[in-house]
């Protein structure tokens, strides 16, 4: 019973480490499904935590935190679609340029403005997405398993966790079932195609964007003000290029990017239990060894099982009409 | 439509004739009227006050050397670009077209040169894709399979509609196009260079699907530069050069050589004239040669030949029978699977990449069938692609420095004596002309020491001008001496070129024929059948009978 315990106890902290690589990966998904490569999604979600953690602070609200979040972040991501899409710019270089533009810009704005070297004020509970009990979880609870999973995996999280999963079924239905996403799918894949037919790749590209400003926003707001209590010097801490490294694992996909974000996350939450832990022969692992691994294994289980992964065709390559 | 689909079926020509009438009340026989109409590109006039009509009803075909304007001037009328000058008028009305949605709602569709699909989607979501008629995409996936079934049996135009379009072959690749204009309700149907990439089997296909669009009242617009296709499909012919329309002809009034002349401007030998070839000793000999591909597929069966100094041997065949890897396994670009190859009396030792290398140090020179793919690099300098895979000669500098000068001085003798066009070495190689980039890779191999000149394709996709000017190369290098082994689809080009002609079919070489033996002689061999042997057997297939009609 204490080992079962053990495992959800895990299981609850991996829900929680992946929630914001799972939105940052969805982000991804949209941006690149539609041809332009987001390698400033980190850049994205490290702006988006410093809004939702400042603007919480000062007005003590979680959900105006929230909404500066997808402000700043869809402001970002504006940047590079007028770079990317207008201007037809080098889609890395100015992926790159965000991610430290916000590297920068967080710590000096929050300096000049909190005086805490770079950090914000630790947020009271209001300040925070807090807890949701879900229904019932406290009776359930009693149930042997499964009424245990129900209160303690399934309830209790806070409302950005509960958005990120349900993005999942709802991205894959928007992709495959919608209109919106046939357009979306063909214009990674071919947009002179879509061109010819009449529909306006510039304006297609711009809606994809915007909706991965508002997934890195709620990313961002989720490490600030749901699952920490204020914003750090580069929080992320690479957590965008884990995201675009399962959306390359997942192959673009919205449910296999799920899985591998869970995997990440469940990587990570043993990470945190192996910390300080003796190993037979081995002893004592260095504490950074241990909070490289999951990182380690990604890049090992990327390298190593992931297949073929055929991007969108037309990724990374600005849109000119022929002539 | 409001007839059910299988009224239309039974009776295309009434069908045909209600539309006639039904779209002659709205005040013309004109499906496409074009008036004055004129575009530039910076400094360039790519059409010059165009005046053109198609009657509804009957295939138009526009005819031109590359670069002639054609593709521009139905771009305009697709909406993709916009005409400085002049006047459009569809069904005797006069629009401005805005872009390719307002073009399709006129009942305009086109199918491009490159294909506008979507790779690793369905044919069915190809088809509906700008289309749908919804936010929700199943109901328009079931209007579309319907729709797909109801075009299938009334033109012929039979694909799957849940396959991959990249598990396609080109040919119905092509259908799909086709599909995805008629789905939009496209009245005019241009079709851009359409056979260029077919299979003659293929475009004979897709000329019975137009024969059967005309039957039931559409009007198709035909770009092409093969004249052949011209006389076999047309009405009539508008013939375009620089920019203009030079002339509007009923096809049945005209012939491919009155055509030819008005394309370029003056009298072009179709005809290479030349003396008869001087054989001397053998030059390349290939012994019991077999291939197989990558994927275990034999495409090269047994064949042996030889083609001697002072000769040209053409191989002639309907595309994909082993040509291209014959050649290809010739020029050491791949390995045989049996059989071996001797050049100048030496054996070809294989050794993978090296091969290449080694075949063109024993005397071989290669002009690869497709230039962008094997070539060239297109994002070359000329001068760049001029010394491609020759840069370690020390002519172009010592051990790894190349001296720069020495190669462009090079390369613009060569743009001289093979006559490129812009003359500037320093050009990017992707903005010549598909004619000028043929001449770059001509004039690469072919301008140095050699005793064998292997050609594949020498004049895909090239203009009548450079065509004739190839052809007169390839007979100087015979002229001088050399040994020509010449791959070619094109039948003509192989019979106007070749001293002897080998037929190959299914990786074998069928047999050999004189370039003066008879259509019904080639077009037996090309189908697989000896003529030789059974002179009596009457195969009439479908590949003689396509070349003959197509005469």
């Amino acid at each position: 019973m204490n080992f079962f315990s053990d495992v959800i106890l895990m299981l609850d902290s991996s829900i929680r480490l992946a929630v914001p690589i799972l939105l940052a990966c969805l982000a991804g998904l949209y941006s690149e499904r539609s041809g332009i490569v987001d390698i400033g999604l980190e850049g994205k979600m490290l702006g988006a935590a410093f809004a939702a953690a400042a603007i919480a602070a000062v007005t003590g609200s979680a959900w105006l935190g929230l909404l500066a979040a997808i402000f700043v972040s869809s402001g970002m991501a504006m940047i590079h679609a007028i770079a990317s899409i207008n201007m037809r710019g080098n889609q890395i270089i100015s992926g790159v340029a965000l991610n430290f533009l916000a590297l920068g810009a967080t710590v000096f704005v929050g300096h000049s403005w909190f005086k805490r070297g770079g950090s914000t004020p630790n947020l009271g509970t209001d300040a925070r997405f807090s807890p949701i009990e879900l229904p019932f979880a406290e009776q359930l609870g009693g149930i042997p398993i499964v009424g245990e999973i129900y209160e303690q995996l399934i309830s209790g999280h806070n409302l950005i966790v509960y958005v990120a999963f349900l993005a999942v079924p709802v991205t894959a239905w928007v992709l495959f079932r919608t209109r919106f996403g046939l357009r979306l799918r063909a214009v990674g894949e071919n947009p002179t195609a879509l061109d010819t037919a009449g529909i306006s790749v510039t304006k297609l590209r711009y809606q994809a964007l915007i909706i991965g400003g508002i997934l890195c926003g709620l990313a961002g707001a989720y490490l600030s003000t749901g699952q920490g209590a204020s914003f750090s010097d580069n929080m992320t801490a690479g957590r965008g290029f884990i995201a675009l490294a399962a959306l390359i694992f997942a192959k673009w996909r919205p449910v296999p990017a799920l899985w591998t974000c869970l995997l990440f996350g469940v990587l990570s939450a043993a990470q945190i239990r192996l910390q300080g832990v003796e190993f037979p022969l081995i002893g004592e692992v260095p504490v950074q060894a241990i909070q490289a691994l999951p990182y380690i294994l990604t890049v090992v289980l990327l390298a190593g099982f992931i297949g073929r992964s055929v991007a969108p065709k037309a990724v990374g390559q600005p849109y000119i009409k022929e002539r | 439509m409001i007839e059910k689909p299988e009224d239309i079926a039974r009776q295309p020509q009434q069908a045909a004739g209600q539309k006639l009438e039904g779209q002659g009340a709205q005040g013309s026989e004109l499906a496409i009227d074009l008036r004055g109409v004129s575009k530039a590109f910076g400094p360039v006039q790519a059409n010059k006050n165009i005046f053109m009509s198609v009657k509804r009803n009957s295939i138009h075909g526009i005819v031109g050397e590359n670069g002639a304007g054609k593709s521009t001037l139905m771009s305009i009328l697709y909406g993709f670009y916009h005409a400085d000058a002049g006047e459009i008028f569809v069904n005797g009305a006069k629009v401005q077209i805005k872009d390719s949605s307002h073009a399709l709602e006129l009942g305009i569709g086109m199918v491009h040169q490159h294909f506008m699909l979507v790779d690793n989607f369905t044919v069915l979501e190809n088809i509906i894709l700008g289309a749908e008629g919804g936010f929700l995409l199943a109901k328009s996936l079931k209007a579309a399979r319907d729709e797909m079934e109801r075009l299938a049996k009334d033109y012929g135009l039979e694909v799957d509609p849940d396959a991959l379009v990249e598990d396609l072959s080109v040919g119905q690749q092509q259908r799909v196009e086709i599909l995805k204009a008629l789905y939009r309700g496209a009245e005019v149907l241009i079709m851009d260079e359409p056979t260029g990439v077919l299979t003659p089997t293929e475009a004979d296909h897709l000329f019975k699907i137009f024969e059967q669009l005309r039957a039931q009242g559409k009007t198709i617009i035909l770009i092409t530069h093969k004249l052949r296709e011209i006389m076999a499909i047309t009405d009539s012919v508008s013939v375009m050069r620089r920019g203009e329309i030079v002339t509007t002809l009923e096809t049945s009034k005209t012939s491919p050589d009155n055509l030819a002349e008005l394309m370029v401007g003056r009298r072009v030998e179709m005809d290479a004239q030349k003396t008869r070839g001087n054989p001397a000793k053998k030059v390349l000999e290939v012994k019991n040669l077999s291939m197989t591909d990558e994927l275990g597929v034999p495409r090269v069966k047994n064949v042996s030949f030889d083609v001697r100094a002072g000769e040209i041997v053409g191989i002639a065949g309907v595309a994909g029978n082993g040509q291209s890897q014959l050649l290809e396994v010739i020029s050491g670009m791949d390995e045989p699977l049996l059989g071996e190859i001797w050049i100048n009396g030496s054996r070809v030792e294989f050794e993978g990449s090296r091969t290449a290398a080694h075949v063109r140090h024993l005397g071989l020179a290669h002009v690869p069938e497709d230039r962008l793919k094997t070539g060239l690099v297109a994002q070359f300098e000329e001068w760049e692609n001029s010394i491609l895979g020759y840069s370690e000669e020390p002519k172009y500098g010592p051990g790894q420095i190349l001296s720069l000068r020495a190669a462009r001085e090079e390369a613009d003798r060569r743009i001289e004596k093979f006559d490129i066009r812009p003359p500037n070495c320093r050009l990017k190689t992707a903005n010549f002309s598909g004619g000028n980039q043929q001449k770059i890779v001509l004039a690469r191999e072919m301008d140095r020491e050699l005793d064998i000149l292997v050609v594949g394709q020498p004049t895909r996709g090239v203009d009548i001008g450079a065509i004739e000017f190839i052809h007169k190369q390839i007979v100087a290098m015979r002229d001088a001496g050399k040994a020509v082994l010449l791959v070619s689809v094109e039948l003509d080009e192989i019979r106007a070129l070749s001293d002897r002609v080998l037929v190959m079919f299914d990786g074998k070489i069928v047999t050999e024929l004189s370039p003066d033996a008879s259509e019904r002689e080639f077009g037996l061999s090309m189908a697989g059948v000896d003529p030789h042997e059974d002179a009596d057997t009457d195969t009439s297939g479908a590949n003689p009978d396509l070349k003959e009609g197509a005469q």
